[in-house]
Order: structure tokens, then sequence, then C-alpha cells
């Protein structure tokens, strides 16, 4: 059997896990200077189900496409570290200020001139917490999507079975290739970057990354063109401005407020069983306990 | 997000030392590599970066995965399951952390599936992992075994063994018997070699084996009929796979419960020779043995380093009296000598590692072609510091260590007693290292040769001669002031009979000896690190000061002790 041919949507985000003092602006939006820029969670989770198809289906390939700025380069070079062979950045100052529909827009655009069996993408990214971009470029490519997968079990006769984690318990499901499928956190973690790997990977570069390089440098990205990272324009992949960035975005943000968490009021309670009970019994009515 | 390499910035400026650079081009070979294999370097400043990135996954995976895992692995432990070990759950999922990560054989040649690494970062790796769960350390550093295998065994043999670390192999090295511990030359193991079948036969019992159950294990057997010591004996290897040892028990023990600490049985168990006959002890296991008390020191380092912070931590969070307890002179004079004696330890292990680095890299280059005279001479030089430093570097790392973890755990209080805390199993853990792979009072007996031969008096001058800022002179003649007390006192010791050494009286004062020199040793390695960072400065002075003060007590004993006055302590 060949292997399949693996598309990992991967985003670049900025870590909300560990938010500081100064993790908004005063406007209300992200600080994205003060947040380390990370691969976001669930498209690690991604990547690994990826891989671990490479690893069963011998001569399948992962290739991870990303859409961001030039920097987004960074987290093509995660991914070949953790096991993925080569990656696209989809990059252009037409992309800026784009939402999931102008985004999932694009990022089809993009697939569009890549071959692939299957596209695999994080369920949501920690930034946006929207959960759309999978869901809208599947329906764009006209593709079945399997959606909060967990586990890839098998594949066999073009057809591939996925484990889904759902409220309330898990359903197994099976379709054609080519498909979407978006993976929970609940999903084994991704693998550590391997040693061979980072080094063989590190200097793989960007177009744009290898201007003002030395002549030695640009040798060595001749004689290895697998240190190429391919850069996608607005050009490139066909797509109609107008779809795009602001225009192409419907959503719009009205408000934004800052929310700052502090202590309103304090209750003194003394260690008697009545406070105890009083206060276990208002904990149950406002839901702060159980359901 | 905890990652051990990057929240520690000594060990890249360790890393980064300048003698790196002549060790790299010497390890790397004109980067010959560099077309071969895709994951070689192309430069040095390229390999300084590959071990930079490697650290930060060692030092990632040491984070997330091994320290989250330590307390459950000493709880769990591992057991004997139908005469095999099985690892308790975390340490399986710590290897194979390590070894999904290509990480395993870092210091291995490429051809054989390995990162040709230097030591110095591999020894990093150990501490850094140690730091994490000081029993994976073990399993971890007993990689150590490959090195002896591709320095010693025949082609065939590193064919067929070397490339499976890389895969994940673990190693062993069984050495000890019932009746052969520190005194390896009485190891009774028999090898014998079956004519018929053309293969050499283990048969005998080996005890307090770690990581006994190993996929590939070096043994020390004796091959010679008649003999009775250590010139009677080889070093096989043994393939797990063969399935002919068995596991007998595994020990219970005070700490590194992660580690499996074996009782194994051979019987007609086939091997193969490894190297010469005869050469077993006095050669190869010499050599393995130095290894592992560099990999001794790297671990006493990590265990103190997760003791130090352990403290730390508690004593800003621990209130008592209104305040925490680290507001108090009583704990905060406590935490700094700990700091005090980590960073000793540290620049003693990373200095010791650059001299096992540049007669292992001469022995890598003396593969392809002859050493000239110079070359030949600089060989023999690092071989002379390494073989001193390294007892010097296990038994002061050791006991610092044990000392640090002591004060770690009474900064804890009742609490540290109690198992809430990681520091009363860091403190169990701690209490190996000056036991294992030779005692401290075993590593006095090696170290002593530097004493009595000069080899210390001499690196003291090398250090003595070196470039400093004038800022730091007050603490170079503080130093200058204890050469001369310690070549004075050595002199004592050497010339108390007139004429001839009394060794009695030597081995009676070796340890004070040995430690009077460790003390100008480190004090200058110290002083020489505010040279490419000042915040050194304080470190600096402080251990000179305590070492001072140290040495004065010391020779003042030395001085007022006859040679009649020995008759006291005999039992």
């Amino acid at each position: 059997m060949t292997g399949l041919k693996i598309i990992v949507l991967a985003k670049q985000v900025p870590d909300t896990r560990n938010v500081g003092k100064d993790a908004m602006k005063a406007d209300g939006t992200v600080n994205r200077a003060a947040l380390p820029a990370i691969f976001n969670p669930e498209d690690l989770n991604a990547l690994e189900q990826a891989l671990r198809i490479k690893d069963s289906y011998p001569g399948s390939t992962v290739t991870i496409l990303t859409m961001g700025p030039g920097r987004a380069a960074e987290i093509i070079r995660e991914g070949m570290y953790r096991g993925a062979d080569n990656g696209y950045l989809l990059t252009d100052r037409a992309f800026a200020g784009s939402d999931t529909l102008a985004t999932s827009y694009a990022i089809s655009c993009a697939i569009r001139k890549l071959d692939f069996d299957v596209l695999i993408a994080g369920r949501q990214a920690i930034d946006g917490d929207t959960a759309q971009v999978g869901p809208q470029v599947a329906e764009k490519l006209g593709l079945p999507q399997v959606t909060y997968a967990e586990d890839v079990l098998k594949y066999e006769k073009k057809r591939i079975t996925i484990k889904r984690r759902l409220e309330r318990g898990i359903e197994i499901v099976s379709t054609p290739v080519p498909c979407v499928i978006t993976v929970n956190a609940t999903a084994p973690d991704c693998r550590p970057r391997n040693a061979k790997a980072i080094m063989k990977f590190k200097h793989a570069k960007t177009i744009t990354e290898l201007q003002g390089a030395d002549e030695d440098y640009m040798k060595m990205h001749d004689d290895r063109p697998y240190l190429r990272i391919e850069e996608m324009s607005v050009v490139d992949v066909q797509a109609d401005t107008k779809w795009l960035g602001l225009s192409g975005s419907p959503t719009k943000v009205k408000t934004i407020e800052s929310v700052v968490f502090q202590a309103k009021e304090s209750k003194r309670l003394t260690s008697s069983k009545s406070d105890i009970n009083a206060l276990m019994n208002e904990l149950l009515a406002n839901h702060t306990l159980g359901n | 997000m905890a990652n051990f390499y990057t929240d520690n910035k000594d060990l890249k400026f360790h890393l980064d030392h300048p003698l790196m650079k002549k060790i790299v081009a010497l390890k790397e070979n004109n980067y010959v590599d560099k077309d071969k294999y895709d994951y070689a370097p192309v430069d040095f400043e390229d390999t300084m970066d590959s071990y930079d990135k490697v650290m930060e996954i060692i030092g990632d995976i040491s984070g997330e995965i091994i320290a989250p895992n330590a307390e459950a692995v000493d709880a769990e432990g591992p057991k004997v399951v139908n005469s095999r070990v099985v690892y308790a759950k975390g340490t399986q999922e710590n290897h194979d952390a390590m070894a999904n990560a290509g990480l395993i054989g870092i210091s291995l040649p490429r051809k054989y599936g390995g990162l040709n690494f230097t030591i110095t970062p591999y020894v990093m790796s150990c501490e850094l992992v140690s730091r994490a769960d000081a029993g994976f350390g073990n399993i971890w550093g007993l990689q150590d075994c490959a090195e002896t295998l591709h320095e010693f065994a025949n082609e065939e043999i590193k064919d067929e063994f070397l490339p499976r670390f890389n895969k994940g192999a673990t190693a062993a090295m069984d050495l000890t018997e019932p009746d052969a511990g520190s005194d390896l030359q009485a190891v009774m193991l028999k090898a014998h070699y079956d004519e018929k079948k053309g293969k050499w036969l283990l048969n005998g019992v080996k005890r307090f084996i770690t990581n006994g159950d190993a996929e590939v294990s070096l043994v020390l057997a004796r091959s010679e009929e008649d003999t009775t010591d250590g010139r009677g004996l080889s070093l096989f290897v043994y393939d797990k796979d063969d399935k002919t040892m068995t596991v007998r028990r595994i020990e219970n023990k005070l700490g590194i419960k992660g580690s499996p600490t074996c009782e194994l049985v051979f019987k007609d168990a086939e091997a193969k020779l490894v190297g010469d006959r005869r050469l077993g002890l006095i050669k190869y296991v010499m050599s393995l043995m130095n290894s592992a008390r560099l990999g001794i020191g790297a671990q006493s380092v990590g265990i103190s380093e997760a003791a130090y912070r352990e403290a730390l931590q508690y004593a800003k969070e621990r209130e008592q009296f209104g305040k925490p307890i680290i507001q108090f002179p009583a704990v905060y004079e406590m935490l700094t000598d700990m700091e005090v004696k980590l960073k000793a330890s540290r620049t003693l292990l990373y200095e010791t590692c650059r001299f096992v680095d540049m007669y292992k890299a001469y022995n890598i280059v003396a593969e392809g072609r002859k050493l000239d005279k110079e070359e030949r001479a600089e060989y023999k030089h690092y071989v002379r510091l390494a073989d001193v430093f390294t007892p010097l570097l296990k038994a002061i790392t050791s006991e610092y260590c044990n000392e640090v973890s002591y004060d770690s755990l009474q900064i804890h209080g009742g609490s540290g007693y109690m198992k809430d805390y990681p520091i009363e199993r860091i403190f169990r853990d701690a209490r190996i290292t000056n036991i294992y792979e030779g005692t401290t009072q075993l590593q006095i007996v090696a170290a002593i040769r530097g004493v009595s031969t000069g080899s210390y008096l001499k690196q003291i001058r090398v250090y003595e001669a070196q470039e400093l800022k004038p800022e730091y002179d007050y603490l170079r003649r503080f130093l200058i002031d204890m050469t001369a007390e310690y070549e004075t006192t050595v002199s004592n010791v050497l010339d108390i009979n007139g004429k001839e050494v009394d060794n009695d009286y030597l081995d009676f004062h070796a340890r004070r000896l040995v430690e009077m020199a460790g003390n100008v040793i480190i004090g200058y390695l110290l002083l020489n690190d505010t040279m490419r960072d000042s915040d050194n400065e304080k470190f600096a002075e402080l251990f000179i000061r305590k070492g001072r003060t140290q040495n004065k007590e010391k020779a003042m004993y030395i001085e007022n002790f006859e040679l009649k006055n020995l008759g006291v302590f005999k039992k």
C-alpha cells in the first residue's frame, strides 16, 4: 500500500496559557509582544495523529501548512523537528485582519494547489477559540469532515476510521479520503522534538528569511533542497482579495471589555458545622460545585 | 512548561567555554561528516548551536516528563516478573521519550546512529536528567557502555551492538559480585571457551548490578583458569536476546528506587569477548569506571541543583514568626552555602569534562592518522589531568551533594522529614552518590596520586598564570597563600620519616590533602569564571574565603600531628 499524503493545518498563537499582567493592551487587544509565540496546542495533537499515520503506513508524508506573518515559519520548523517532512507558509499583507471565514477561504485556495489525502487540524486555536476554520475549510473544499477526533484507528481500502470523543461517550466513524479531521486536546500529546531532526532542519528557511544570508549559507541551501520552506502569496494561491483581510471578514468586533477579576466582598465564616453547611449549600445553589 | 536547561543559565555558560572550539574541531575532524549525514554540523558555530538545541530538548523532557514522573517511580519501583525486570511505568515513559527523541548514543559516531557529541554536552545531559530523577539518571548514564564498546571492541561487535543504542537499547556494566565489591580483582564469574560451539560461555552470579536486565551488558569475568588477580579477568558483551541470563532478585534500597539493582545468574550464557583477554579489568573496566565516575559527578550536581531549588522555594514560601523563613540569617546562610557548593561542583565538573574531551578527541584523531609529537604530548597531558581530576570530582561533588541535600531537608524542618515534599526523596537519592562507583574513601586513594606526584600543583600553577581582571587580584593573593600552605603541608606529610614516604601516614592524611588541593583548584576555577561572567564574583569570593579557613584548619591539624599519633586511632 502506498502511503498517505497528509497536510497538517497549524497556527502560531500567543501563549495565552501563561498570561501575566501585561497580556492585554489598554485598548483591550492582545499584547502579542508580551506573550511568547507558540505552536497552537491542539495543532500539536493533530500533528501527532499525522505522524502516527506516517509511522503506520510507510511512504506517507506530513506537510505543515500555516498562515501568518514571516515569523510563523518557526512553527513549520517546530513541526519538522517532530517529524514533519516539509511545510508551506501562506503569507501576504492581503491576509492581514482576516476572520475565520476569510482565513478558511485563503487556506482552501492554498490547499487546492497541493496534493493530499488527509487534512488534519487542531480543533481550535487558543487565541480565538472559534473552532471554525477546520470545518469551514472542509465545506469550501466539499470534503467530508470528522471533528472531535481523538485517534485515527486505521486506513484501509481508501477509507479512514476515526475515534471521536463526544460529550457523553465515544463514537467510531469511517470516511473515504480525501477528508478533513479536527483533533481534540484529549488525543495523545505530540512526541518531543527529535535530536537528529532538529539538527537536520534547524537551517530550514523561507526565501524571505534567507535574504542577506552569505554565499556559503546559500550554497548549503542549494545543496539541500529539503531546507526550503515554501512561501505562498495571494497570487500563488490565486485567491480573490475581496474575500480576504478586512473586506472578506464579516466578523466585526463591536466592543472589547477588559475583565479584571477582583474580590468585591468577603465573608467571614467560623469553623462551626452550620457555617460550613451554609457555605456548601450556597456553592451548590450557584453551581460553583456540582453541575 | 519547565525546561531544566533554559531555566539555568549556568549550563550554557559552561557549555560555551572557549576550549570547546579546540575540542569540537578535533572531534568533528574538519566536519567530514557534513556531506554524508544531513544532521552533521557544517562548522563550529553550527555544532555549538546543535548542542544548545539538543540540550533544550533534554531540558524539556527532564522538566516535563521525567521530573513529574519521579514521585510515582519512587513509590512504585521496578519489579521482577518471570526472572525479568519490569520498570516502573514512569521509568519506561522516561526512557521511551529519550529514545523517541533520538537521544541515546549521544556521543557515538554518526555511522552507528549516534549524534557524535563531545563528552561535555553528554555529561550535561546526565546533570539535567539527574536533577529530574537521580534514579533515572543511572539508566540514562549507562549508555557509557556504548563508549567502551566503541573504544575497545572489534568491528564485528561494534557493528552488531552500537547501532542498537540510538534505537533505544539500554546498557549495564556487570562488575560486582557478592565477594567482589570495591575489590574487583576478586571477581569469580567464570568464562570458558567452548571449542565445540566456538563461543565463550559465562557461569556465575553478579550482584548489585544497576539496570542488570539491560539489552546490552558488559560482563567482567575470569577467563584465565588458575588465576586469582585482576590479570585473569576479561570483558565480555552479553546480548539480552539470548535469554540465558536471569534476574534472581532486585534489591530494596534507600533511594534511587527507580533504578533496578539486580542479582543476576549466568548459566552457560553465550557472550563475546571485548578486546583482548586479560585486559578486562586493568584496561577496559578502568576506562569504563572513569566515565562512570564522571557520570556520578554529573548526577551529584543534578541532585544538588534539585535540592537547592527545593530549599529556596520552601524558604521563600514558609512563614514563621510573621515572615518568610528566608529572611532569617540562619536560613539564608545555609542557602547561600548550598548555592556556593553547587557552583563549585559544577565548575569542577565541566573542567574535568573538557580534560576528558581533549584526550578522547585525540583518540579519535589517532584512529585516522598518527598524532604528531606536539599532539601526542598534549594527549598525554590531558590523560594525566583527567586521571587526577576524575576522582577529585567524584569525591567532592558527591560529598557536596549529600551536604546540600541534608541542609535542604533541614530548611524544610519537620515537613522535610515527611513524604509530602520532594526533598525527602532527593535526600535518600543523594546518599548513594558517595558510595557507588567507588566510595569517597577509594576516590581519595586514587586522588592522592595527584598530590604526591605534584600533578595538582602543576595545574594550580597553570591557573595561577591565567589572566584575571585586576579587581579580583585580592582573591588571587588568597589563593597564592593557600597554595604555599598546601605545598608546605604536603611536604610535611611526605617527609615525616626523613627519607621514605610513610604510606600509612600519607593515607591517614590523604583526604585532608586532597581537599586542600580541591579548595585551591575550585577557587581558581570560580575565579576564572568571573572572566566570562562577573556574576560569578560572589561565588568565587565566598568559596575562597571559606576554603581558606578550611585549609588553615587542615594544615594546622597536620602540623600538630606526629607519626606516633597514628597509634591512637588504630583499632
